[in-house]
C-alpha cells in the first residue's frame, strides 16, 4: 500500500535528493546547451537545413503533366549519364589543371619578389595586386566582358584604329582562357596574400644562418622559403580546387554577350541555375548541386591527402 | 522502456500525419475557394452580367505587365470603373517575367491577377494549369475582331487563355539609301534576298544584308512563315515534334547560304552596337515584327527618312505569307481572388478602349477594326520617309499562315537553344542538323515533364 501511494513521507524522502540531483544534472545539460545556441542555431538554419532539404528535393520529381511524386534515387542515376553535366565538369576539370597552377605561380613570385626587400613601395604593389579581390566579381566580369567585346569594347576599338582583326576571346576556342585570365587576375592577390603572410613567419635565425652558410637567394627560395610555404600552398590549392568548381559568376555575367559559346551547361553550376530558373526542374537542379558538392569534396580531399604525404615524406 | 519508445514514435508518426493532414486541407481549401471565385462564374453563361456587378464593387487588381503603354491603359481603366484600382507591376520583360511568375506560382502566393504572356509561352503556361480560363466570361464572340493566326494563338485546346494585346506580322524593313547605293532590288523571293546579301558584302566588307547571330524566335518564326508545323499537340499531355518537317527544310537550306558564308551580322540584337548599325547603314535591312517602328525612331535616328517597309520575301514570289514574331497576350492567373474583374480588365486592354490606346503610342494593335481602320492605315511617318507603312503591315497581318504552334514548352526550349543552334551559328555550319539537335533536346526535356512526345 505504501509502495502504490504516491504521498507517503517515506518515498518522498528517498526521491527528493535524487531528483534533485538528477535536476542539477539537467540543468548543467542545458547550461551547455545554451552556449552552444547560437552557433547551433546558424549551423542548423545556415548549413544542415539546406542541405537535408536540397537532399530532400533530389528524392523527387515535379512534373508539368503528372505533379509531384517520390521518384527515389532516379535523378541519381540521371545525373550519372548526362552528358551536359559531365561536359560541365570535365571543362572545370580542364581550366582547374591549368589555371589553378598558372594562378598560384604567379602569386608565388609576387609574394616572393614582395617579401625580397628590394622593392621600393613594396606595399603600393602589394595593394594594387591585392585589388581587384576587392571588387565584387561581378563587376570584374563586366569589366573584363567590355575590354573583351569586338564589337563595343576595347578590342573592337583597338581593331577600328588600327584596321586589324584581333582574335575574339569570346569566340569558339579562346572563351575558355579568357575566363580563365578574369579568375586569375581576380584571386592572384589573394593567394599572394596566403603565401605573403607564410613568408612573413619564418624565424629571422634561419635566414642569419643560411646567410653563414653563404647561401644565395635562389637557395634561400628553394631550401627555406618553398619548404616552409607549403602548408600555405596546401591551403591555396585547396581552395581554388573548391572555388574552380564552383565557378558561376563569370559565366553568368558573359553570358548575354557570348550566349552561343556559353550555352545553358558551361559549368555544373550554371547548369544547375538554368535547370531550375529556366527549366523548373528544381529537383533535379538539386541533384546536380549535391552530386558536384560532393565531387567536390573527393577531389578537395584527394589534393589535400597528395599534398599531406608529400610534407610527411 | 521499448514499449515506451514504439508509443512515443506512434504518437510522433500520428501527430506528423495529423500536421500533414492539416497542410492538405490547408492547400484544399485555398484551391476550392480559388476556383469558386473564379472557376464556378465561367461555367455560367451569365459571365457579362457578374464581371458588371463585379467591376461595381471595390477591388485592387494586381497586374503584370511590361508594355510602354500598360500605364496608360491601367489609368484609362481605373477611370471608367473608379471602384478598381489597378496595381501595375513591372517584373521584367519575357523571360524575366515568366521565371518570375513560375518562382510565385511554384510558392503558392504573390501570383498577379493579370500577366502579360507572349503567344509562344502561353501554351506553357495553359497547359500546366497556371491560367484562368476566359471561357463562359462572353469573351468568345470575340473570335471574328481578331486574325485568325492571333485568335489560333490564345485559343488552346478548346479553351480561351487570354486575350490579345499587340501582335507582331512580319515584313522586311530595309534602308532604301543603301539598297540604291549598291543596286539592290528589294526582294519579293528568298533567293533574291540571299543574292542581294551577297552582293551587299562584296560590294563593302562592313555592310551586311542583316544581323542574325542566332535567336530561337526568329528561328521558328521563318519556319512558321516556310510554311512548317514541326510541334503538333494532341490534347495537353502530348506532343509531336517533327525534325524532318518541309518547312523547316526550306527555311533552313535558304539561310544556310548566308549564315554558312559569313554573310550575317553577328552584332547581338538590341546592343546599342545593333542601334548604331542600323542607324549607319551597316545593317541594311531586318526580317522582324510589326512592333518595330517605334524601335527603329526611338533608337536608330540617324537612319531618320532612309528606312522603308516592304511584305516579307517568300519561297515562290506567289501569294504573300508571313508569321507572327513576338506580340503579347494578357492572362488571368488561375487562384486570381478577383477573377471577374481581371477577366474585364484583360477585355478592356485586348479591345477597343485598351487597343487603341496601344496603337496611338507605337504599339501594333491585334484588334481587326483598327488594322483596318483608315485612321491607322493612313500614318505616314517622316521616318519612313512618308511611306504608309501601316498598310503593308496590316496586309502582314492578314497573310500571317494559319496553324502554327509552338512547343508547350517552349520557353525552356528557347533557353537552351544556344547550346545547338547558337552553336552551329558560332561555327558557320548546318543550320538544319542543328535545329534537329534542338528538337530533340528539346522533346528530351518534355518527356522529362511527363509529356507524351513523338519525335519524327
Amino acid at each position: 500500500m505504501t509502495v502504490l501511494s504516491p504521498g507517503t513521507g517515506l518515498e518522498a524522502g528517498s526521491a527528493g535528493p535524487r531528483r534533485e540531483r538528477r535536476r542539477g544534472r539537467v540543468r548543467t545539460r542545458w547550461t551547455g546547451w545554451g552556449f552552444l545556441a547560437p552557433f547551433l542555431l546558424v549551423f542548423l538554419f545556415a548549413l544542415v537545413a539546406p542541405i537535408v532539404y536540397a537532399v530532400y528535393l533530389s528524392l523527387f520529381q515535379d512534373k508539368l503533366i503528372g505533379g509531384n511524386r517520390f521518384a527515389g534515387l532516379a535523378n541519381y542515376t540521371e545525373a550519372f549519364k548526362d552528358p551536359q553535366f559531365w561536359s560541365g565538369f570535365e571543362r572545370m576539370a580542364l581550366f582547374l589543371v591549368v589555371q589553378v597552377p598558372v594562378m598560384l605561380v604567379l602569386a608565388l613570385g609576387v609574394a616572393f619578389a614582395i617579401d625580397s626587400a628590394r622593392l621600393h613601395w613594396a606595399p603600393l604593389y602589394r595593394l594594387s595586386i591585392f585589388l581587384p579581390y576587392a571588387v565584387p566579381s561581378v563587376v570584374g566580369a563586366l569589366m573584363w566582358g567590355f575590354l573583351y567585346g569586338t564589337q563595343f569594347g576595347l578590342l573592337g576599338q583597338l581593331d577600328r584604329w588600327f584596321h586589324t582583326t584581333l582574335p575574339d576571346p569570346l569566340g569558339n576556342t579562346l572563351i575558355l582562357p579568357a575566363i580563365g585570365n578574369i579568375v586569375t587576375w581576380e584571386y592572384v592577390g589573394y593567394n599572394m596574400l596566403i603565401f605573403y603572410s607564410a613568408l612573413r613567419v619564418i624565424p629571422n635565425e634561419i635566414y642569419e644562418a643560411a646567410e653563414l652558410d653563404n647561401a644565395g637567394a635562389w637557395r634561400i627560395i628553394w631550401h627555406i622559403k618553398l619548404p616552409s610555404l607549403r602548408p600555405a600552398m596546401l591551403v591555396a590549392t585547396v581552395f581554388s580546387v573548391i572555388g574552380s568548381f564552383q565557378l558561376f559568376t563569370e559565366p553568368a555575367v558573359i553570358f548575354p554577350i557570348a550566349k552561343d559559346q556559353i550555352g545553358s551547361a558551361y559549368t555544373p553550376n550554371w547548369y544547375a541555375y538554368n535547370l531550375s530558373f529556366n527549366g523548373q526542374e528544381y529537383n533535379y537542379s538539386a541533384t546536380i548541386a549535391i552530386v558536384m558538392g560532393v565531387l567536390t569534396v573527393i577531389v578537395a580531399y584527394l589534393v589535400q591527402r597528395i599534398g599531406r604525404r608529400g610534407q610527411e615524406a | 522502456m521499448t514499449g515506451i519508445s514504439r508509443s512515443a514514435q506512434a504518437w510522433r508518426r500520428g501527430a506528423a500525419v495529423l500536421a500533414a493532414g492539416a497542410l492538405a486541407t490547408a492547400g484544399l481549401t485555398a484551391c476550392s475557394s480559388s476556383s469558386t471565385s473564379g472557376g464556378a462564374s465561367s461555367t455560367s453563361t451569365a459571365g457579362a452580367n457578374d464581371m458588371a456587378a463585379a467591376l461595381q464593387k471595390k477591388s485592387t487588381l494586381t497586374v503584370w505587365a511590361w508594355a510602354p503603354q500598360d500605364k496608360d491603359i491601367a489609368a484609362a481603366f481605373e477611370k471608367k470603373y473608379p471602384n478598381v484600382t489597378v496595381n501595375l507591376v513591372n517584373a521584367g520583360t519575357s523571360t524575366t517575367e515568366y521565371t518570375k511568375l513560375q518562382n510565385a506560382i511554384k510558392a503558392g502566393s504573390g501570383v498577379p491577377d493579370v500577366a502579360q504572356i507572349e503567344y509562344y509561352a502561353l501554351p506553357q503556361f495553359a497547359l500546366a494549369g497556371s491560367i484562368q480560363s476566359l471561357d463562359g466570361y462572353g469573351l468568345d464572340s470575340l473570335k471574328s475582331d481578331y486574325p485568325a493566326a492571333v485568335w489560333d494563338a490564345i485559343d488552346i485546346n478548346g479553351s480561351l487563355d487570354a486575350t490579345p494585346q499587340d501582335t507582331g506580322p512580319m515584313a522586311l524593313f530595309y534602308n532604301e539609301k543603301v539598297f540604291k547605293q549598291y543596286g539592290l532590288t528589294v526582294p519579293t523571293t528568298w533567293d533574291e534576298y540571299v543574292a542581294d546579301g551577297v552582293k551587299l558584302h562584296a560590294a563593302n566588307s562592313s555592310e551586311y544584308i542583316t544581323a542574325d547571330s542566332g535567336d530561337p524566335g526568329f528561328t521558328t518564326s521563318m519556319i512558321w512563315q516556310a510554311g512548317g508545323k514541326p510541334f503538333t499537340a494532341t490534347g495537353s499531355t502530348s506532343v509531336t515534334i517533327n525534325t524532318q518537317d518541309a518547312g523547316t527544310k526550306k527555311y533552313t537550306a535558304e539561310w544556310d547560304q548566308l549564315e554558312e558564308k559569313g554573310l550575317l551580322s553577328q552584332i547581338a540584337p538590341w546592343s546599342s552596337a545593333w542601334f548604331t548599325a542600323l542607324g549607319n547603314g551597316d545593317i541594311a535591312s531586318l526580317v522582324t515584327g510589326a512592333w518595330m517602328p517605334a524601335n527603329l525612331e526611338g533608337s536608330a535616328a540617324a537612319a531618320s527618312g532612309d528606312w522603308r517597309v516592304a511584305p516579307m520575301p517568300t519561297y515562290d514570289g506567289g501569294s504573300p505569307a508571313s508569321a507572327e514574331s513576338g506580340g503579347s497576350s494578357d492572362a488571368v492567373m488561375k487562384g486570381s481572388s478577383n477573377a471577374l474583374v481581371a477577366a474585364a480588365f484583360v477585355q478592356f486592354m485586348g479591345t477597343d478602349a485598351g487597343e487603341q490606346i496601344l496603337a496611338d503610342s507605337g504599339g501594333f494593335p491585334a484588334e481587326n477594326s483598327i488594322l483596318n481602320s483608315s485612321a491607322f492605315l493612313d500614318q505616314a511617318p517622316a521616318y519612313f520617309g512618308g511611306q504608309k507603312i501601316n498598310q503593308v503591315l496590316s496586309q502582314a497581318a492578314s497573310s500571317v499562315l494559319p496553324g502554327w504552334s509552338y512547343m508547350p514548352f517552349q520557353v525552356y526550349a528557347n533557353s537552351i537553344y544556344p547550346d545547338s543552334v547558337g552553336k552551329a551559328y558560332a561555327n558557320k555550319t548546318d543550320i538544319y542538323a542543328a535545329v534537329s539537335t534542338w528538337f530533340k533536346a528539346s522533346a528530351a526535356y518534355g518527356q522529362q515533364q511527363g509529356f507524351t512526345v513523338t519525335v519524327q
